[in-house]
């Protein structure tokens, strides 16, 4: 007789809409890599998603403290998702410090997996637990899985010999497999991913293999609590196309590449480390093929500095950092604002003033893009509102950058840099170019000659006979360039520079009404990362019959040229923004519109249930 | 009205464009102008190849005289537009120009990156010891008590030594000049030029406003024979007006000292031999000050190196060979993709 036939029938599989995940461990436990393998699980399994790597600032924090926890929650489904989730269905704590700070985040009646191997005496009063919260009843309204993962791994990859060091770090692959059974997911991309990321190491992939085999046939034999079953979440209805997951940074990277192909132009990206902005600079730096040139520079000064130089010459100059290091790259933007050379500048914004939260996420820096140079110096401004956004927004941004011969700001954050979503892959061949024409001629050659219409001066680059110039930070005559101290001519050249900026609002399209009617009752707006919450929000409310509607912003300046109208069609605007109400100023500043903010400064996104509280407290119901 | 013209052809003054200099009258800078159009004409420069960046400070100005291309940049930081130009367009000649408060005070963190990098740029640095555009205030090079109005006792803190800080930063090309010896500095722009690298040229520029004469020690006429030192390649260190001046070894020390041929025992067998690639010789040259010692002058310093924007388009060579046909289709396709069916 075999043992499966010993077996009970196994429970039914319960349906869910969709489920938040979040693993939580160690910052050396591998839990971004446990919820990356996840992630693409669940995007092979058909479902709609997104995720939220949450880590902490420190690389590698003292072993079981609170604040070396780091994190990754994802939130998948049928439906539509577009956020990390509000509230935690399941909870993987690897250890009691995880447990400590993530338990909150859990719903009642959610589940946590726990590693009781973990919690040790010395563990729990590192993570500052009076008593074993196993044991003394303060997880009575969850549902517990505990078990000693970490025995259980060791024991399953006894056969290979690794170190007890080494067999513990199999320990997340283990749990994943356990969750893999719990929803339902195919281990075999996980196994493939092993063997090619421990190709020189075969004795390790085997043993993460065993885990992860070990984690699976654990939950699928072992008597799991009364209640708890394995889940099923079916795919999603999603529109059909080539798929795959993509992070706001490879978007982004892949959106600058894609951008420059179509002016015609070489990249050049001039870059210093920042968290949370690094991941662009080392996804370009391996893009080398495309004609991409990095340079790692001495400082953000330095890294704008090169990268206004590489456009002088005639690449296309992008320079990435975070809020604090745009505040050092202030002077050398106003330099390309001065001499009208195309720059991107990428912020990835995180939480500030100053150091801040390096790894949290905040957009806070709205009116630095806008207002943050010393005197009038207008540049472009735009926002992405979502990991795959950043592709579109990159392209357009090369796009104003090249036609207007104008700095751009990419406004990002840290959520979107690292936060991951399906993309259904666009058809590059599609997209219209916007070839770059040099001038060439020496014929009436001024360096300053404007288009009549966009206003953009000629691009003359070094290397061309006949054009020899000199451009610089001193104001420059209006017909000749030269340098001109004349009064009039720098009320002339402020006037032009300002009306080339103003000028592109209409060269960019409408602002639409991403849901709900154009004259609602209310109007949530929003920019950036917010998109997520406040979709899912609008989209709930509105199937409850609230009278609401979502306006998103992607050009922050110039404004579209419809947006002063098209709010004042309303009669309430609600604007969240993880700020103090920045988008509130510029919008009541630009329109005299009675625009309320909704304002979260936590480090973490907004919560789809903040947003409908804030909705129905508004409307009333 | 720019005009293509033919480059055999070109005289000094088809580098010098129709804007009105605007230095004080008597400034260093004039002749330090001259002797690049010069030169720039001797060694039939293409100005539509040629690049002139600049920062902020009276030195900076320089490009707007240069009828090639040219950009005048912000305070301290030409090396990094510099860099970014080269790396962009390696067939461009770049030439920094700046000066002791714009590279080696605000812009002393970029001077030292681009001379460690060894991009193939030739920075010019124009020292005179004074903030000149600001109006007088004492420089990162000014000695010890220089008054000035921002130190009105006396400034307090030590000068850098330009020579050495450029050698210590791992430059792989040091000289210096003199703003009045055009021949001198003619040769010497020649030879930075010529150098495949970073090439570092501080020229000792007399600032007759603020500064006049802080270099008289060595400069005037009278003292110039005995204070120069210039060195040439292969030829023992010798000097004097009556040439019999020289340079030796301290003898069961380290360090040079200033000896007569024919005192002492003393033969021109036993002076040192200049030699451009050594670096300790030119780090001692670097550090000789009047007036026990003469101010050497000339190529102290010379170690051609692989440049940075050869090596950065090497590894993009790499990468595209090793990747023939790389499209954007196919890079947003790498890794896991997924087929939703209808």
């Amino acid at each position: 007789m075999s043992s499966a036939a010993l077996k009970e029938p196994p429970l039914p599989r319960q349906e869910l809409e969709s489920a938040v995940v979040r693993f939580a461990g160690d910052s050396g436990d591998g839990m971004q890599l446990t919820g990356s393998q996840f992630t693409q699980s669940a995007a092979l399994a058909g479902n709609d998603l997104a995720t939220f790597p949450d880590f902490p600032a420190e690389i590698r924090a003292p072993l079981g403290t609170t604040f070396g926890v780091s994190a990754f929650q994802i939130n998948f489904g049928s439906g539509e998702i577009k956020t990390s989730g509000d509230a935690l269905d399941m909870l993987v704590a690897m250890n009691p410090a995880a447990l400590k700070v993530e338990l909150n985040g859990l719903r009642a009646g959610g589940i946590v997996v726990v590693d009781q191997g973990s919690f040790t005496d010395r563990n729990l009063r590192k993570a500052g637990f009076d008593a074993n919260p196993l044991n003394d009843g303060s997880l009575d309204k969850y549902r517990v899985i505990e078990i000693d993962i970490s025995r259980l791994t060791m024991e399953a990859v006894a056969e290979f010999g690794l170190s007890k060091k080494d067999g513990l770090r199999c320990k997340n692959i283990w749990t994943l497999g356990l969750v893999y059974w719990m929803y339902e997911r195919d281990r075999q991309p996980t196994v493939d991913w092993l063997k090619s990321k421990f190709a020189k190491r075969p004795d390790i992939a085997d043993s993460n293999i065993a885990a992860l085999n070990a984690g699976h046939a654990f939950a699928e034999t072992a008597e799991l609590p009364e209640g708890v079953t394995g889940f099923h979440v079916r795919p999603a209805e999603i529109t059909p196309g080539l798929y795959r997951t993509v992070t706001g940074g490879h978007a982004l990277a892949w959106g600058l590449v894609a951008g420059a192909k179509l002016a015609g132009l070489p990249l050049f990206l001039g870059s210093y480390p920042i968290t949370p902005a690094s991941p662009l600079l080392h996804i370009l730096a391996g893009l080398k093929e495309y004609g991409v040139t990095t340079f790692q520079a001495e400082d953000e000064i330095a890294a704008v500095c090169s990268a206004i130089g590489a456009s002088y010459a005639g690449s296309l100059g992008v320079t990435s950092s975070s809020g604090p290091g745009i505040a050092l790259k202030g002077e050398a933007i106003g330099l390309a604002v001065g001499t009208e050379l195309p720059l991107i500048v990428v912020n990835s914004q995180r939480a500030g003033p100053s150091t801040g939260l390096p790894t949290k996420t905040e957009q806070s820096d709205l009116f630095q893009a806008v207002y943050g140079r010393n005197a009038d110096s207008p540049v472009v401004v735009l926002a992405s509102r979502s990991p795959s956004d950043c592709f579109d927004v990159a392209i357009e941004a090369v796009r104003l950058a090249t036609k207007y011969m104008t700095p751009v700001i990419l406004l990002t954050d840290g959520y979107i840099a690292n936060a991951a979503e399906p993309w259904r892959i666009p058809d590059f061949s599609a997209r219209e170019e916007f070839p770059v024409r040099f001038r060439t001629d020496p014929e009436g050659f001024q360096p300053f000659a404007r288009d009549e219409e966009t206003l953009a001066r000629v691009w003359a680059i070094p290397g061309t006979p006949g054009l020899e110039h000199r451009i610089g930070g001193i104001e420059r005559d209006y017909d000749t360039g030269h340098i001109s101290y004349d009064a009039a001519n720098h009320q002339r050249m402020t006037d032009v520079r300002r009306a080339k900026i103003d000028g592109i609002a209409k060269d960019i399209p409408l602002q639409e009404v991403d849901q709900g009617r154009a004259e609602a009752a209310l109007v949530v707006v929003g920019w950036g990362s917010t998109y997520g919450p406040i979709n899912r929000a609008v989209s709930h409310l509105i199937g409850e019959g609230y009278d609401v509607a979502h306006v998103h912003l992607r050009h922050i300046w110039p404004l579209p040229d419809n947006l002063g109208e098209l709010l004042k069609g309303f009669d309430r605007v609600l604007i969240p923004e993880m700020n103090t109400g920045q988008l509130s100023v510029v919008l009541r500043s630009q329109y005299l519109v009675d625009a309320e903010g909704l304002n979260k400064v936590s480090g973490q996104p907004f919560k789809i249930s903040e947003i409908e509280q804030a909705i129905r407290d508004r409307l009333g119901g | 009205m720019n005009v293509v013209k033919n480059p055999e052809a070109l005289s000094p003054k088809d580098y010098a464009t129709d804007q009105e200099v605007r230095w004080c009258p008597g400034c260093g800078d004039y002749a330090i102008l001259k002797a690049m159009q010069k030169t720039m004409a001797e060694m039939r420069a293409p100005p539509e190849k040629t690049v002139f960046v600049s920062g902020i400070g009276c030195s900076s100005r320089f490009p707007y005289y240069m009828a090639t291309y040219g950009f005048h940049t912000i305070h301290g930081r030409a090396p990094a537009f510099a860099t970014g130009i080269k790396l962009a367009n390696p067939d461009l000649d770049v030439w920094v120009i700046t000066g002791d408060g714009d590279g080696l005070s605000i812009g002393g963190n970029h001077l030292y990156h681009a001379l460690r990098r060894n991009v193939d740029l030739q920075i010019i640095l124009f020292n005179n010891e004074i903030y000149g555009l600001t109006k007088g205030q004492y420089s990162p090079t000014s000695r010890r008590g220089t008054k000035s109005p921002s130190t009105p006792a006396g400034s307090i803190d030590n000068p850098v030594g330009v020579g050495s800080f450029a050698l210590g930063c791992g430059a792989g090309f040091v000289a210096r000049s003199i703003d009045t010896t055009m021949k001198h500095l003619a040769e010497v722009f020649r030879r930075a030029r010529g150098h495949h690298g970073t090439s570092f040229v501080e020229i000792y520029q007399n600032c007759i406003v603020y500064n006049d004469d802080v270099f008289d020690s060595f400069t005037n006429r009278k003292a110039a024979a005995d204070m120069q030192l210039l060195l040439e390649h292969g030829k023992p260190l010798i000097y004097g007006k009556d040439r019999n001046r020289g340079i030796r070894m301290k003898l069961g020390s380290v360090g040079l000292e200033a000896v007569t041929i024919g005192e002492n025992g003393v033969g021109e067998d036993d002076l040192v031999v200049h030699d451009e690639r050594n670096r300790d010789l030119a780090l001692l040259l670097a550090s000789m000050q009047t007036p026990d010692m003469p101010v050497a002058l000339g190529v102290l310093y010379c170690q051609p190196g692989p440049t940075y924007e050869v090596l950065a388009r090497e590894q993009m060579d790499e990468a595209v060979a090793a990747r023939p046909g790389a499209n954007i289709e196919g890079l947003l396709r790498q890794g896991y993709t997924w087929t939703v069916q209808n």
